[in-house]
């Protein structure tokens, strides 16, 4: 695009003899990621402490000992596998609904050249900007009315439809960069619309319902405010809300190292998550929210 | 030939409104119905003074909300929240991006480790960070003394301003990261040859940045302050969590105050009109955003 012209530059920074710029950007690149693992960190050595020493002044950075008591406690007094597994269940079945009902739509916005379809890509984008304390009123109500109360519909439904509009973004700014001729060549053999989805599409773009999986999964798995409101029965609680409410069971005591292992297991599948699909996840969501 | 063509067509429509129509359906469910509904509820008195029964109102529950100080005072709060949030996470985040688009050994472990807090539960940090501020054991204390800058421990969640900056300090961890990525994605667009050819004329790094980074990420930043916008006015779990809004009403964002008002004290119909006038400040402020966003990208467009 732009006119190169080939000149010959030789990269040097700077005018005096030592060159600082590697050491500055070392020092901001720790105190970038100190400031994002400290707050985690912080909570993982509580999680592993002693009663003693998470309550001894001034604080113990390096303990002489370690305990998984907290973490057994988790299990011993409270179901909280049962809130694990409440939380993976909703959050994979939401997930799989969404790319399920999301790609199609994203596939027709995306190619079938569908009147009004500016106004519906609209609609989407604004959806995506409302706080769900918005609507967890009305949802109360539908809630009430079906009886779904303590149900894992309450929460798969919902959280099926506040992944759609990113589903539908990311997916459609996917399929508007496959080729057509993959497309047109199905045509030409007789495939029609669904078929032709279903089995020359839907293999090409096993990436992208990944990357927009893994979004919607990470959306599901954090959602606090329908959870608190539409589960009330101890074991159908997700672990964000059950965690939450552990410091509130108790009038005298906060019992502060089975909160800290309660948040250090509450955010490790997501830690992996992150740590394997860094790049997938910045992908996904710049596309979600620039391309839109 | 084109009578063929015509119905190939026709068909594809069909398909395209079946293919979209499921998703379409499921968002008016969750999205525009619990909207409506609010609206037509909040003409109605619903609450345990009229037995849950709806006893319409008219316009009187918006007449309440002008008198209503706790409203205004929690309105108060969630500005100062957003604009204090969101000004320090826009700077933040630039600084974070800029950083991350060097390029240096572990760039890449660099980047996972930056949008680490953005992936995490909001309420389970809510819960570290309440942990780091506690007035007794908190980490945050402890350093502090140690520096020698407090001489005392301070109670950070239960003095009513040290609460609220406490609360925004939170938010800023845990969003900052989302601010980077935009930006971030933003700056990997600008060639080179911009900065190189601007070096030539003589500019300085400072001069650049003003002239060629920031108009060229315009777009990403507005984009990063419109979605950074409406999630902290609609700010909740973080709260809630965090100080369930407390000390005295201090942290009393909108929202807390919205959950509050229909979930303990079931007030149903006050509840629907401070949502609908939560959902017309959004859109007012969503509208002016998109207005200068598409201004910016024209402007942009045309370079």
């Amino acid at each position: 695009m732009a006119p190169s012209t080939p000149v010959v530059t030789k990269p040097s920074p700077t005018q005096e003899g030592v060159n600082w710029k590697p050491v500055l950007l070392g020092i901001t690149v720790f105190l970038v990621a100190i400031f994002s693992l400290a707050p985690i960190l912080w909570q993982l050595l509580t999680s592993i402490k002693t009663n003693a020493d998470i309550s001894r002044i001034p604080n113990v950075y390096f303990p002489r000992e370690f305990t998984l008591e907290h973490y057994i406690q988790l299990f011993d007094r409270r179901p909280f596998l049962r809130y694990v597994l409440n939380s993976a269940f909703v959050a994979i079945v939401s997930t799989l609904l969404c790319l399920g009902l999301g790609s199609p739509a994203a596939y027709a916005l995306a190619r079938l050249r569908l009147k009004g379809e500016q106004l519906i890509l609209g609609l989407v984008l604004i959806v995506t900007l409302f706080p769900y304390i918005l609507l967890f009123l009305g949802l109360l109500e539908i809630v009430q009315i079906l009886g779904l109360g303590n149900n894992y519909l309450a929460l798969i439904i919902p959280y099926t439809a506040i992944n759609l509009p990113l589903t539908i973004l990311v997916m459609r700014s996917f399929f508007q960069q496959l080729p057509r001729d993959l497309e047109d060549a199905a045509k030409v053999d007789g495939y029609n619309t669904v078929q032709m989805l279903w089995q020359i599409v839907l293999p090409t773009t096993i990436p992208a319902l990944v990357t927009t999986g893994i979004l919607a999964f990470i959306f599901a798995w954090n959602e606090f405010i329908f959870a608190l409101t539409f589960m009330t029965r101890e074991t159908m609680k997700t672990i964000p809300v059950a965690a939450a409410q552990i410091g509130g069971a108790t009038l005298f005591e906060i019992p502060y190292g089975p909160i800290a292992a309660a948040t250090v297991l509450g955010t490790l599948p997501l830690v992996l998550l992150v740590l394997f699909f860094q790049r997938k996840i910045v992908q996904g969501l710049t596309a979600g929210a620039v391309k839109g | 030939m084109s009578n063929a063509l015509r119905t190939i067509r026709g068909r594809e429509h069909l398909t395209g409104w079946l293919l979209l129509l499921p998703a379409l359906m499921l968002l008016a469910l969750v999205f525009a119905y619990p909207i409506l509904r609010a609206f037509w509820l909040s003409l109605f008195i619903e609450n345990l003074g009229t037995n849950l029964e709806p006893v319409f109102t008219g316009l009187g529950n918006y007449v309440r909300m002008v008198g209503d100080g706790r409203f205004w005072q929690s309105l108060w709060i969630t500005t100062i929240f957003t604009v204090i949030a969101v000004t320090i996470e826009l700077v933040l985040g630039m600084a974070i991006a800029l950083v991350l688009n060097e390029s240096f050994r572990g760039r890449g472990l660099a980047r996972t480790i930056a949008i680490l807090p953005w992936a995490l539960p909001t309420a389970l940090i809510a819960l570290s960070w309440q942990w780091i501020f506690n007035g007794e054991f908190g980490v945050w204390n402890d350093i502090l003394l140690r520096l020698g800058i407090l001489q005392e421990p301070i109670n950070w969640l239960g003095e009513p301003g040290l609460a609220l900056a406490s609360t925004i300090a939170a938010d800023i961890w845990k969003t900052t990261s989302f601010v980077a990525i935009l930006l971030l994605a933003g700056l990997q667009s600008i060639s080179e040859d911009l900065y190189e050819a601007h070096a030539i004329d003589g500019a300085t790094p400072w001069q650049s940045f003003r002239q060629i980074t920031l108009p060229m990420v315009m777009p990403q930043i507005l984009i990063a302050v419109l979605f950074r916008f409406a999630q902290s006015f609609g700010i909740f779990d973080l709260v809630q969590v965090m100080t369930g809004g407390g000390p005295a009403g201090s942290t009393e964002v909108v929202s807390v105050y919205i959950y509050a008002t229909v979930m303990r004290y079931l007030d149903f119909g006050y509840g629907a009109a401070l949502v609908v006038i939560t959902f017309l400040i959004l859109v007012a402020v969503v509208a002016i955003a998109a207005f200068l966003l598409s201004k910016a990208q024209n402007r942009t467009e045309g370079v």
